[in-house]
């Protein structure tokens, strides 16, 4: 099986508070996996453990192995700064910087060396096309980002995470702050993306995981109480509490 | 990829810059503090601090000095309190967002920000001449209750804007006016904020030495009454180190003066810290 | 308690709020009621544009002071933005609590050292260093600016930590999270995000170094000339005032707060400059925020 990401036995803790539980979980390359599960349950920690944000955070502390490609991303050798250029995050509220669409989508590509002024637009523009974003705001790359809708600054996030070429796209609900028509479209590009990338979407939408996801793990209390394939874990599910959440019994 | 130095050298190269500027900093105050601690506190002795100078300052001690500053200040404050804290509660309790309340804050703010040495030449304009009140403690107390005013007005309004709102509303739910309720429930919470900001107040007052050039006259004598000339210790210091009186005399005072301000400092982040706990409900 | 009284209470709290506003009128009108007849007397252009200050003579020009005053507060702004904004990114950004616990009350501290006290240190130690080091008599332009740059840095500092710890953290962690470093993130995102604030603070800084008046006097050397370099004596504004008022009569006097005028007019403009930038401070007080 070729897969991106494993993770075996992974406890965190915020200071004396343990946050997720002996959670194991392979990520397959080139798919989009869901993360479901009532909210405060340990889903964002646990995205958050994969792109190493939680080290922006006093108090955290892990233990269990998390492989990208199988190394160890908490390896000592390792850079965090390679490591997050390689894993993308998307984050639940549109975060563009206050500056130009353009610089938003150039930012990463400066950031990573990339000088050539050329060069930059070509990806900006790319970029753009692929977060199907470009059509909307071809004619004003140089407006202030803060001025697109919400549902527009998520894509142009979007744009900005794979203008500089991740492996993997991590995303904390997307769409949760987005109206529907909006939710639609970030849905459709997920689609489009999964060729190109291995993508980890956190909902607490099910009908959105069930739309988008080839696999879903259920969050529970910190721990995944049940994964495999989307299909199979929404229609037969194994676990009595898996069946109460995506019955709708709890949550 | 052709930079002379790549984003990691440059993150270590800055990380080591920036702890530079901050180890920069703390130096700088060790040595003036040391300095002037390690030269004073050898000539402050009780001695020193209780006695009367000798000979305009070249010997003896600061006492007179002392009771200035005290005199001074203390008029400065007890002036200056109810003045700020008023204006803290017409702000933060009757006033809405309206021209003259933008007018009040920029009033203070533009207060807080006017040189020392153009309060003076008002005071010694309107306190000493206009008023009659001569060089006097009065004159230079008035003064400096003027200047400690935006001080503390805007520490006292920011705690009372701190106190819950569910204090007023149970309050006014059992029939208390306003005014009672601002009394008996607001006020009694903001005290520990409202007394940070007298002390902060306190502070600017006793360091204050240009504003009051004019204003107190240079008298070597303990004041009495609120009309007598004084002259505080800051103004003390200046003096002797501008005439060249006593190079000793001036370390001590100097020592003096920046004990009182590390005295000031323990005091009010103590109480800032007790206070943000107590406001947590730790 | 009647609703009369209550009025009262409410006209009488009214009355110490605009009390501020009162006290700013009062003092522009006393400057200005006695400043005003030197200008006139004077001529305006010649007083703010004149290179002779010899109040013996009738000479009242204050051109050298404008230039002091400025020269000094720009000097030390040169030696104060850099080191303050370093070290407000540091304590924002970098600085382990350990460290910030140390840092905190050291800048309070030097923020409430009084300016006598400056001035008196730069006078013993500051001086007699300008003076073996770079000959003259040490007092100068420069040696006041190294004075003000210390006085200065707190205020900068406190201003422009609180203007970075206020850039949204989302910003941060969007910009981390493709891959910046850290210092990347801070020079790209966070700096830009809290230029406003760091413009107040620089302004704010730049009217304490205007409006300083004894550690100044006790160190520039208060000749009344436009410096050649930045080791000759200048004159400050301020200096000018205090320097003269203890013996001034007649226009000597008027001219003196005709000097608090132009004084006061600069401090107006920093406060102009600063309330466009619409930044909004908070009120430090000790390790907190109240
Ligand atoms: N920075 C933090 N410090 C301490 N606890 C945190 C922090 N972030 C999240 N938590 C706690 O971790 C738990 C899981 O949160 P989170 O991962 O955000 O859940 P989800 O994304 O599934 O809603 C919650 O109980 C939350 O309170
Ligand atoms: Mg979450």
């Amino acid at each position: 099986m070729d897969y991106r990401i494993e993770v075996e036995d992974l406890n965190v803790y915020f200071n004396e508070a343990q946050i997720l539980k002996d959670v194991s979980l392979k990520i397959h390359k080139n798919t989009v996996t869901s993360l479901i599960g009532p909210s405060g349950c340990g889903k964002s920690t646990f995205i958050r453990t994969l792109n190493r944000m939680n080290d922006l955070i006093d108090g955290f502390k892990h233990d269990g192995t998390v492989l990208l490609d199988r190394k160890d991303i908490y390896d000592p050798k390792v850079d965090v700064v390679d490591l997050r250029k390689k894993i993308g995050m998307v984050f639940q509220k549109p975060n563009p910087f206050p500056k130009s669409i353009f610089d938003n989508v150039a930012y990463g590509l400066r950031v990573h060396g990339i000088n050539e002024n050329n060069a930059i637009k070509e990806k900006v523009e790319e970029s753009l096309k692929a977060a199907a974003l470009w059509d909307e705001v071809k004619d004003k790359l140089d407006m202030s980002a803060m001025g697109l809708s919400g549902g527009q600054q998520q894509r142009l996030c979007i744009a900005r995470t794979i203008a500089v070429n991740p492996e993997v796209i991590l995303m904390d609900e997307p769409a949760s702050a987005l109206d529907p028509i909006s939710t639609t479209k970030i849905e459709d590009l997920v689609h489009k993306l999964k060729n190109d990338y291995t993508i980890i979407i956190v909902t607490h939408n099910m009908q959105q995981a069930t739309r988008v996801s080839k696999y879903t793990a259920f969050f529970l209390n910190g721990e995944i109480v049940e994964s495999g394939l989307t299909e199979r874990l929404f229609v037969d599910p194994q676990d009595k509490r898996t069946e109460d959440y995506i019955t709708g019994r709890f949550g | 990829m052709n930079r002379i130095i790549s984003p990691k050298m440059a993150q270590t190269i800055m990380k080591g810059v920036l702890w530079a500027s901050g180890i920069i900093t703390v130096l700088i105050l060790i040595v003036i503090i040391g300095y002037i601690l390690i030269k004073g506190l050898p000539v402050v002795s009780l001695n020193f601090l209780f006695s009367d100078p000798i000979d305009s300052g070249r010997a003896g001690g600061i006492f007179p000095m002392i009771i200035s500053s005290l005199y001074v200040t203390l008029i400065a404050i007890v002036v200056a309190t109810p003045l700020g804290v008023g204006a803290a509660v017409y702000l933060s309790e009757y006033a809405g967002e309206n021209t003259i309340v933008k007018l009040i804050r920029f009033g203070a703010e533009t207060l807080a920000s006017i040189p020392s040495i153009v309060f003076g030449l008002f005071g010694l304009a309107f306190f000493v001449i206009y008023l009659g009140f001569g060089w006097s403690v009065l004159s230079g107390g008035l003064i400096l209750a003027l200047m400690v005013l935006p001080t503390i007005l805007q520490v006292s309004e920011v705690s009372l804007e701190a106190v819950p709102k569910s204090y007023r509303e149970g309050s006014l739910a059992i029939g208390a006016t306003k005014w009672q309720t601002i009394y008996r429930v607001v006020l009694p919470a903001g005290i520990p904020g409202i007394t940070t900001g007298v002390i902060l107040g306190l502070a600017r007052a006793i360091s204050e030495a240009a504003a009051i050039l004019f204003a107190v006259g240079a008298s070597l004598s303990i004041p009495i009454s609120i009309f007598d000339p004084a002259r505080p210790l800051s103004l003390h210091l200046y003096i002797l180190a501008t005439e060249g009186i006593s190079l000793d005399n001036a370390y001590g005072t100097a020592a003096v003066l920046v004990i009182l301000v590390l005295i000031i400092t323990v005091v009010t982040n103590t109480l800032v810290e007790r206070y943000s706990r107590k406001m947590m409900g730790r | 308690m009647t609703k009369y009284e209550e009025f009262l209470i409410e006209k009488g709290l009214f009355i110490t709020a605009i009390l501020s506003i009162i006290v700013i009128l009062l003092i522009i009108g006393f400057i200005f009621k006695e400043g005003l007849p030197a200008m006139e007397s004077y001529g305006f252009l010649n007083f703010i544009f004149g290179m002779d200050w010899s109040p013996s003579d009738g000479q009242y020009g204050v051109f050298t002071m404008i230039i002091g005053s400025i020269g000094i507060t720009l000097l030390s702004l040169l030696f104060a933005v850099p080191l303050s904004l370093l070290c407000a990114i540091f304590l924002a950004e970098i600085a382990p609590k350990t460290m910030k616990r140390i840092l905190k009350p050291v800048i309070e501290t030097l923020a409430g050292i009084p300016s006598v006290v400056y001035g008196f240190f730069g006078l013993i130690i500051l001086v007699p260093f300008m003076r073996v080091q770079f000959g003259g008599t040490g007092f100068s332009m420069l040696t006041a600016s190294l004075i003000l740059t210390v006085m200065i840095l707190p205020t900068i500092i406190s201003i422009s930590e609180d203007a970075l710890k206020s850039v949204p953290h989302e910003y941060k962690e969007a910009s981390l999270a493709l891959g910046a470093t850290h210092w990347q993130t801070i020079k790209n995102v966070l700096f830009p995000a809290a230029i406003p604030g760091i413009i107040t603070a620089i302004i704010l800084g730049m009217g304490r170094a205007v409006g300083e008046t004894l550690a100044v006097i006790m160190v520039a050397g208060n000749v009344t000339q436009i410096p050649n370099s930045i080791f000759d004596p200048v004159r400050a504004l301020t200096s000018n005032i205090a320097l003269e008022m203890g013996y001034a009569t007649g226009l000597h006097y008027n001219a003196l707060f005709a000097t608090g005028i132009i004084l006061f007019i600069m401090i107006i403009i920093l406060l102009v400059i600063a309330n466009y930038f619409h930044y909004k401070k908070k009120v430090v007080i000790g390790g907190g925020y109240l």
